[in-house]
């Protein structure tokens, strides 16, 4: 199969920039992902800009003050994994032979507060079901009761994810935090604290896509390939699923959109959980991150907590979780989210991610996964 | 007199109790909520819809602290999904704002609940789960030690 490999990445920090528009954000971003790989006015067929708060023609907004459209540009919309979709649809071009560059960027500027969504219908917001962090609280509960995980444990991913963060200069949060002061920071939805959830936040990512040669055929040492970049949504029945729904079914065996893409991901890529070095995965909140090591299979069913307590997802460990500080240290930028994700693992492959390098890493996974549902999972593989 | 008025119709009849209005899928079987023509779970267009029991247990819960955007009613309020003997999980409501006074598999019931009053000096009301009776101080448990154990 025609191997894609990233060119090039740029990454506008996250945070919150007063008086810089989503525009300036999204040409920071793209523009050193095209000067990186080399790429000028014309170099690239296509362009796929993730964002869910932007608005009309985003990508075209962020092209035209850089001088260049004409290329086919398409905003893509899939909650926390637009990046994740815009990657899908990029790397898919390639492969299927449209194109041989392809520019893949996502763009945010967050309102502040509880993230206001238009997938609420009026009634449900004006009775009080739009409170996305009640659902949150609602799945971290049913977590800890059949996983044996406490609160101890959620506090303890901020603590991890937020010393992580410290090294990273792109971060909006960048000191360490004690397991105590999280658990005294104001309970917003029992069981979850203010600080063990993500703040939406403003970014930009994007990075350069480039027909390779055959996977098999060795690239060159120290290219990083897009091994796969997979989408995938819910199943209907689930009641706690991302996908919000009113009812579900008491059937507790459907595997959750992030397993199905996940097990997609791995197939694609010829590879298994054994196999990664890096992980950098969905933590909205700090549940959150403990249900994805199951649900990617990163640990077995029930083995989250000790593999928290084990330190093997702390930088040192054997299969480090977001080395990046994750959305707890980074915040949520949704349409730069994922290939924020992306930015982090090839530094991280190439060895270019300073005092929290995971040493000798070669294939990483980023996951995303959000309102939809929409689950993406990114398989990076340096040749 | 005040007029009272659902926030939505077509979700709860007005009867004293309530009862929720959902529908049936003679093809799968599954009961769904709210009623949709189509059935969620397996795509078929043979439903009917059906009045679904005032009665379950807890499964989940949790309170809303910070009025969430939209929201016209008071906080906290509590939130959660109780199971019905249809096999339906209904996410909903709750009219116990405390977490720590609730427990797993604790009988509920439906209710109306009063939202807010509206423009026109109506009371605009939606459904929600009550526990049938409140535990005593020393079955009271908070969601953390419930989950610990």
């Amino acid at each position: 199969m025609t191997g894609v490999e990233i060119a090039g990445i740029g990454l506008h920090p996250f945070g919150r920039f007063d008086g810089v528009t989503l525009t300036d954000m999204g040409a920071s971003a793209v523009g050193h992902a095209l000067a990186e790989a080399g790429v000028g006015r014309g170099g690239f067929q296509a362009a796929f800009c993730g964002t869910a708060y932007g608005g009309v023609a985003t990508g075209h907004k962020v092209l035209g003050a850089l001088g260049m459209t004409g290329m086919p540009i398409v905003d893509v919309e899939a909650g926390c994994a637009s990046g994740a979709a815009a990657l899908m649809l990029g790397s898919a071009a390639i492969r299927g032979g449209q194109y041989d560059t392809v520019l893949v960027f996502g763009v945010e500027k967050m309102p502040r507060g509880i993230i206001r969504s238009s997938f609420f219908d009026p009634w449900q917001e004006e009775a009080g079901y739009a409170a996305t962090p009640a659902y949150f609280g609602l799945r971290a509960q049913r977590f800890m009761r059949t996983s044996g995980v406490t609160k101890d444990h959620l506090a303890a991913v901020v603590v991890k994810n937020r010393r992580h963060g410290v090294h990273n200069p792109d971060a909006m949060y960048r000191s360490e935090v004690a397991a105590d002061a999280v658990l005294a920071s104001r309970v917003v939805c029992e069981p979850l604290h203010l600080w063990m959830l993500c703040s939406p936040n403003e970014g930009a990512a994007a990075v350069v896509l480039r027909r390779g040669a055959p996977a098999a055929g060795g690239t060159g040492a120290g290219r990083v390939e897009l091994a796969a970049a997979v989408l995938r949504s819910h199943l209907p029945g689930a009641v706690l699923s991302e996908s919000t729904p009113m009812a579900g079914l008491t059937d507790d065996s459907l595997p959750t959109p992030t397993t199905l893409a996940a097990d997609d991901a791995y197939e694609v890529a010829g590879l298994g959980p054994r196999d990664l070095d890096v992980v950098e995965c969905q933590d909205t909140d700090a549940a959150r991150e403990l249900m994805s090591y199951e649900e990617l299979g990163l640990c077995p069913p029930g083995g989250a907590a000790e593999m928290l307590e084990a330190g093997v997802s702390s930088i040192g460990g054997r299969l480090p979780v977001n080395p990046s500080g994750g959305l707890l240290s980074k915040g949520e930028p949704l349409g730069a989210s994922a290939l924020g994700q992306v930015v982090e693992l090839v530094r991280q492959l190439r060895g270019e991610a300073g005092e929290r390098q995971v040493h000798g890493a070669r294939v990483g996974l980023a996951h995303t996964v959000g309102r939809g549902a929409n689950a993406g999972v990114v398989v990076l593989r340096r040749s | 007199m005040s007029s009272t008025v659902p926030v939505h119709p077509g979700l709860f009849t007005e009867d004293d109790p309530p009862r929720l209005l959902g529908g049936r899928c003679h093809a799968c079987g599954h009961h769904h909520f709210p009623r949709h023509d189509i059935c969620p779970y397996c795509a078929s267009a043979d439903t009917e819809g059906a009045e679904l029991s005032g009665v379950g247990r807890l499964w989940a819960w949790t309170a809303v602290t910070h009025p969430p955007p939209g929201y016209r009613g008071e906080t906290p309020y509590g939130f959660g999904v109780v199971e019905l003997p249809e096999g339906l999980r209904i996410v909903t409501r709750l009219t116990e704002p405390d977490p720590g006074r609730l427990r797993a598999d604790q009988p509920m019931h439906l209710v109306t609940d009063p939202l807010h009053t509206d423009e026109e000096g109506r009371r605009v009301v939606t459904y929600a789960f009550a526990p049938d009776e409140t535990p005593s101080p020393g079955e009271t448990l908070s969601p953390e030690e419930t989950v610990s154990r």
